[in-house]
Order: C-alpha cells, then structure tokens, then sequence
C-alpha cells in the first residue's frame, strides 16, 4: 500500500500552547485512519492544517509523494481534500441546494446538480430533499448534507471531524456502513475521535496523539478500549461509582406540563415536559444537541423571560415567575454550557467573577461596595477544594484551561451550598482528569442530598453519574428510565423518539 | 384632482425618489455580504461635489460622470480596507466616512456654489435604477456569484471554509455600494438639482440606510419603500400648497419622522427582523491561523 499522505514535523504553536509538536507520521491510501487523543491533544489543529484552514508553524505535507503547499481550503480541495466539520459550516438560511452548490468547486446547473446528488444518494444510502432550508433540518440530516455535499467534488481524502459526537447511536452504525463503502469505492478517510469503541469498530489504523505530540501510529486490529485509552492519557481513568437502588422519597423539585410555542424557526419549542427529582438523585436529560436542550436551560435559568406554559415547582413552591437571582436566592444554582462568556467573564479575575454569581447575597458586599476581603477569600476556598491550577484569584477567567476553569465554575456554586445544582454539558471538551474530578465531585455531593440535573449529549457521562435518565427528542422528554435497568439498545431508540 | 396635476405629482415623485432607489439598492448589496456601511451620506456628497466640479471645469457630462464614480470607489475601497484589512469598527467607520465626506465636500465645493450648470436629463437615471433593482434582484437569487455573496454574509467563517474569499467579496460589495452612492449623489447635483450646495444631500443616505432595513434586505420591497418616502417627501409640498396651516418646519421633518416610525414598527417585530437579516452582519472576519 501507498502512502497517501505523509505529515513530515509539523510545527504549530500559539500563545502559551503548542498544539502539535513534531508530527510526523503517514496515511494509506484507501484506509480508514482515527487520530484518537484527549481534547486539547492537537487533533484538530492537525487536520485543519492538512485543510489548508490553519498555517504550521514549521514542516511539510507531502501528497501522493509530492510536496503540497496547502494555504487556504480552496488549495486543498484541489488537492481532492474534502472535510467535514464537527460544528457544521452550512448556511442555516439558505436551501438544501444552495448549500451543495456553494460547495462545488465547478459551476453547475441546477437540474444537473440534482441528478449528480441523487445518484450520491441512492447509491450510499442518503435521503436529502434538496428544496428545504437547512434550519428545517435534524442534525443528523445536516451532517448527511456536509457529507453529500465534500462527495459531490470527487475527493480522493475527506476529513472527518468528531462525526459521531451530535449522531444517535442508530446514526452512528449508519454513518459507519457509509464510511466503510466509500473506502472501498477508492476513498481514504481521516476520522477524527476521542471514542475508544468507535476507533477500534471502524478504522484500520491510528495515530494517538497527546499534548501536541504523536504517541504513536498503530494498526488497531490487537487493540481493544483498555489498551487503547491508556496510550492515549497515559494512566488510568478509575469510573465514579454511586449506590444503586437508593429508594428517594422527598420531591424537591419538578415540571409540570411545560410547553413554548415559539415562533422563530431556529428554537425547538418544548412539548409537554414533566419531570420529577427527589432529594439526592442525580437526574440525567440525554439527547442530541440541538433537540431543545438550549431553550429548557433557558427556562430553567430564566434569564431572558423566555415565554413558556406549564408549571415549575421548587420545594412545593411555583417559582415560574422567580427571576435568575431569587432562583439563586432559593439554593438553586446553575453551571452553563458556555464556560467564557455566560458562566465566566473572560477578561475579570477569578474573584471578580465570584461577585457576578453571588451578587444576590448580602455577605459580599458592605453596602453599595463590594466586599473584596468575603470575595477573594471564597475564591481560594474555591480554587484550594476543587483542585484549580492557577497562581492566585486574580488571574483572569479567560487564562485558565478549559479544565481548570469548569472546575473553578462548578466549585463557585458548590460552595454556596445548594440543594438543586443544574450543569449543562459539565465535562464538555475537558481534559480526563478534570473530567474524573468533576463526576466524582458530582456524585459525592448527591450522597450529601444534593439533588443534581445533568443535561449532556455524552452518554457515557450520563450512564456513569446518574440515577436516572430520560431522554429530550425535539421537545419531548421521555419517561425515567433507572440507569441499572437501561439497554444501550433502548436508549439508542429513545435518541431517535422512539417512545411515547 | 385634474389628470394634469397627478401626473405632474408622479412626475415630481419619480424625479426626486431615484437617488434613494441607487444609494439603498447599492448599500442593500453590501449589507448582504454582511458589511453595515454608515458612510452613504458622505458618499454622496462627495460624488455630488466631484461631478459638479468637473462638468463646470471640462463641460464634459462623460468625464464628470467618471470621476464621480471613481471618488465613490476611493472612498468606499478606503472603507473597505479600514473595516475588512484593519478591522476597525464598522459603525464607528462609517460615521467617520460621512463626517470626512460632509467636510471634504463642502471644502472642494466652496467656490462653486451657485455655479449655473445645464442639467441631465434625469430619465435616463430613472430608468437605470429600475433596471439596477432588477438586476440585483436577479444577481442575488438566480446567479452563483449571488449566492456566495448571500453565503458570505450569511456566515463567513463557514463560506471561508468552503475555499470562498470572504475578504476580496466584500471588497467588491462595498465597492459597489460606494459606486452607487456617488451615482445617487451625482444625480442629485447634476439633474436633479442642478446645483451645488453644501450638505445638499439633506439626509438621503440616512433615508436609504433606512430603507434597506425597511426592505427586509429584498430589492423589489426596496424600490417599493423608496417610492413610498419619495411620495410622503412630495406630499408635504403638495400638503403646503393646498394650504394646511401648520408651521413649515412640521412639513420638512416629515420624511424623517417616517422614517423613524418605520423603523420603531418594523424593529418591534424582533423575530421577523433576525430572520431576514444577514446573520454575519457588522461582525468583522478574522481567519484563523
């Protein structure tokens, strides 16, 4: 076999990181090759390199055993590099069409379009109506549109970005068998992953990469999930484990029968939603993103007087109408999805940051000033227990890792002693140890009584931390299901809205 | 009402409309690639006072036209290069702009003032800027070019991605926004008017600015709001001569006052707004690397 793409000792670095350090290793034609590494690892600043979307520091690409300087994405599409990324770049006002045709690299008509995309279609299983608009679209149709739209140009190599990370398990086996005839119909893929099942299911070969810098580039035939996690973190991840069957009596909080009925067509309105958490339980919302897990925090948080019909009941009480700081106010606290920018300043201290979530209380403030002393005390209460790596309090939000931050975050609500904590995505693109950290962190506070909702995409997270699951399928949850009692199976089902 | 004076009316109100159907139309394209150009008024003025200028120095309508239009592609590719190579603010620029071409017209235009110059014929330009609307529309919805444009203002990162030059397509919107802004200015000091005098634009950019917005960013709607402001411009004089007795002042500051109350009614609707908005506009566009 040939190589069809060589990385000779690629260098790239940015302030205060360096994402790939020497990375040199080769790719076979006709294969299925996973880049596996943490977050942060440099897998994506490595494959939008070979894209053309970023400049190396330093070294050489070599297609086809021919240097190829690859400065912009149009270079490296006529290159026959192709990739599909895993925050979508489709045009959400603009057609199904529209969008194919932006992607091509030739001009091309319209009825000549739609005969070159059917025969795509048909022959590999996708099913696209080429008049709708994009926002119309489930994520999973939008990722059959990217795909259909890098094959359209007759790429010799397509990129894949994460793919699985917004798919439902019956998706993903889908996606695979596509992946797999396309390898066989002459295409060589790049997959980009940090899942350990997924690599060893489908790729030939992998390359694990960690801090920058190649471990090393192995056939994945004699791996298996153990061997293969351990190259790629260098030590061992212990699971969290929490009793199981714990018979919860209180009800602290719940919904009853809410419903929005919004009219922009880029929200999900939410459907007839009822949930019930007791004291101490670690409740889990799963699903694909984008099913109306954005607009639930919102009502959740009630930050923006989201408009909704139903009930939401905390300790008996209705707090429908409570706004975000009376919620606070109540021991409800909240840790968002957007870690810079929503949960922290990226510009202020970490003590400063403190104050904008806890201005509610009357202890950080000595009439109209704040109480700097209260402040930067908590602070170093924060950072010391949750194991924050940072010099001091007053180094800005926006300078710690993505790891160090959440922890931060999450640990600034913690201490205010709450008795409903809600996380949305809480070990999103972190690094294993602070993951770790986090989960285990989360579970001894249920066994303290706290009762926790987790909304997340990660099921594995999910089936790792909480009692119980239900499942959000465009603004529908599904009922409870107790993780002891939960099938991989069943679960994929309700992912796709299979249940009443 | 006589046949005679409704059509000396549309008559009147097509003469005075068609500079906010270039200047909106121009701005309309520029604002799809997801460019916010404040400058539209001192575009104006400068093509106004550059074309004035030349007819009385050289007698040359062909001439006049053509400087006229190379002042817009001066100063609107200096705008181009502040927001989109140095990425100044958008907003801020554009204010600049106008400021800078308020001041510059007036200081190049001094000694004309009251310069006696013979006119154009103003219906070749009406009918050019009804031929302008159509081919836009055309441009924006059936062409390939069109849609990149669309795409680029849609979501530039995205379009970048795809191997499209965000910076060179928004280079050449706003030039052309700057080409029809001189046009419109043009075509007020040399037919319209025919005259210069300072600041003699009297807010049309802002008008156009405003109707762009109004048009929900679609050509046809466009030519139809242009025409509606033309007609409310018109009625005040129509209202004077009839004989409503209310002070002079109320009559001039009706146009802005609808202006306004368009604005308010169609930004009441928030929904309707952030769906026909380009969604990339006035956010400036930086390439990773």
């Amino acid at each position: 076999m040939q190589s069809i793409v060589e990385f000779k000792n690629i260098f790239k670095s940015y302030p205060g990181v360096i994402a790939n350090d020497d990375v040199s290793f080769n790719i076979e034609e006709q294969s299925i090759h996973a880049i596996l590494g943490e977050n942060g690892a440099g897998k994506s600043t490595l494959v939008k390199i070979l894209y053309g979307h970023v400049k190396p520091d330093s070294g050489q690409i070599l297609i086809n055993s021919d240097l190829a300087i690859i400065n912009s994405p149009s270079t490296a599409k006529n290159l026959g590099i192709n990739m599909v990324f895993q925050h979508f770049s489709l045009f959400e006002s603009l057609t199904v069409a529209e969008n194919l045709i932006l992607g091509m690299n030739e001009n091309i008509s319209l009825t000549k379009l739609k005969d070159k995309s059917k025969t795509i279609c048909d022959k590999y299983g996708f099913n696209l109506n080429l008049n709708s608009p994009i926002s119309s679209l489930s994520v999973g149709q939008r990722q059959s549109v990217e795909i259909v739209r890098s094959l359209l140009n007759n790429p010799k190599i397509l990129i894949m970005d994460e793919p699985t990370s917004v798919l439902t398990p019956d998706e993903i086996s889908k996606l695979f068998k596509i992946i797999k005839n396309l390898v066989k119909d002459g295409l060589t893929v790049i997959f980009i992953s940090h899942k350990l099942e997924e690599i060893i299911n489908l790729s030939d070969y992998v390359t694990i990469m960690r801090n920058g810098k190649v471990v090393s580039t192995i056939s994945t035939q004699n791996e298996n999930p153990e061997t293969l996690g351990y190259k790629m973190l260098g030590y061992k991840v212990s699971k969290v484990k929490h009793e199981s069957n714990i018979n919860f009596s209180q009800e602290i909080f719940n919904i009853k029968n809410l419903s929005t009925q919004s009219k922009d067509p880029f929200t999900i309105n939410l459907n007839k939603i009822d949930l019930s958490l007791k004291k101490g339980q670690i409740f889990g919302i799963a699903g694909v993103a984008g099913n109306g897990q954005k607009e639930l925090m919102e009502i959740l948080l009630n930050e923006n007087d989201y408009e909704f019909s139903g009930d939401i009941f905390f300790k008996g009480f209705n707090i429908n109408n409570f706004s975000t700081f009376q919620r606070k106010s109540l021991s409800i606290s909240y840790v968002t999805e957007e870690r810079l920018g929503h949960s922290a300043v990226p510009e202020m201290s970490l003590s400063e940051n403190i104050f904008l979530s806890m201005n509610h209380k009357s202890e950080f403030k000595k009439g109209d000033f704040i109480n700097f002393e209260k402040i930067n005390s908590y602070a170093s209460d924060v950072i010391k227990n949750f194991n924050v790596d940072t010099p001091s309090y007053h180094v800005k939000a926006g300078k710690l890792s993505g790891g160090n931050l959440q922890k931060f975050i999450i640990g600034r609500e913690i201490m205010s002693n709450p008795q409903l904590l809600i996380l949305s995505q809480p070990t999103w693109g972190i690094d294993a140890g602070s993951e770790a950290f986090i989960k285990k962190t989360i579970v001894e506070l249920s066994q303290k009584g706290v009762s926790i909702i987790i909304i997340s995409h990660d099921l594995d997270e999910l089936l790792e931390v909480c009692h119980q699951i239900s499942v959000l399928y465009e603004g529908s949850l599904s009922n409870p299901l107790n993780v002891e009692d939960i099938n991989i199976t069943k679960l994929g089902k309700y992912m796709g809205g299979l249940f009443d | 009402m006589n046949i005679d004076l409704v059509i000396g009316i549309l008559n009147i109100v097509l003469i005075s409309t068609t500079p906010l159907v270039f200047a909106g139309i121009g701005e309309l394209v520029t604002e799809k690639s997801g460019v916010l150009n404040l400058g539209l008024e001192g575009l104006m003025l400068v093509g106004a006072v550059t074309g004035f200028i030349t007819l009385v120095l050289t007698g040359n309508y062909f001439y006049s036209l053509f400087l006229s239009i190379i002042s817009g592609v001066i100063l609107s590719g200096l705008f181009a290069f502040l927001v989109l190579n140095l990425m100044t603010n958008q907003i801020a620029t554009g204010l600049a702009l106008t400021i800078f071409g308020i001041g510059l017209s007036a200081m190049l235009g001094k000694k004309f003032g009251g310069t006696p110059i013979d006119g154009l014929n103003p219906y070749y330009f009406i009918v050019i800027s009804f031929l302008l609307v159509f081919f836009v529309a055309y441009f924006l919805s059936k062409t390939k070019t069109g849609l990149i444009v669309r795409a680029v203002g849609e979501n530039h990162n995205s379009a970048y991605a795809l191997g499209y030059n965000v910076i060179k397509t928004r280079y050449l919107t706003i030039i052309f926004g700057g080409v029809m802004s001189s046009l419109a200015g043009y075509y007020i000091s040399i037919c319209y008017a025919p005259m210069w005098q300072e600041g003699m634009t009297a807010g049309r950019g802002w008008i156009a600015l405003a109707l762009v917005v109004f048009a929900t960013w679609k050509p046809w709607r466009l030519l139809v709001g242009a025409y509606i402001f033309g007609g409310v411009a018109i009625m005040q004089m129509n209202l004077q001569a009839i004989g409503v007795k209310l002070p002079g002042q109320f009559f001039n500051m009706m146009p802005y006052l609808a202006t306004i109350i368009v604005l308010v009614f169609i930004s009441s609707n928030k929904l309707r707004l952030k769906l026909s908005a380009p969604s990339s506009l006035n956010i400036p566009f930086e390439k990773n690397q």
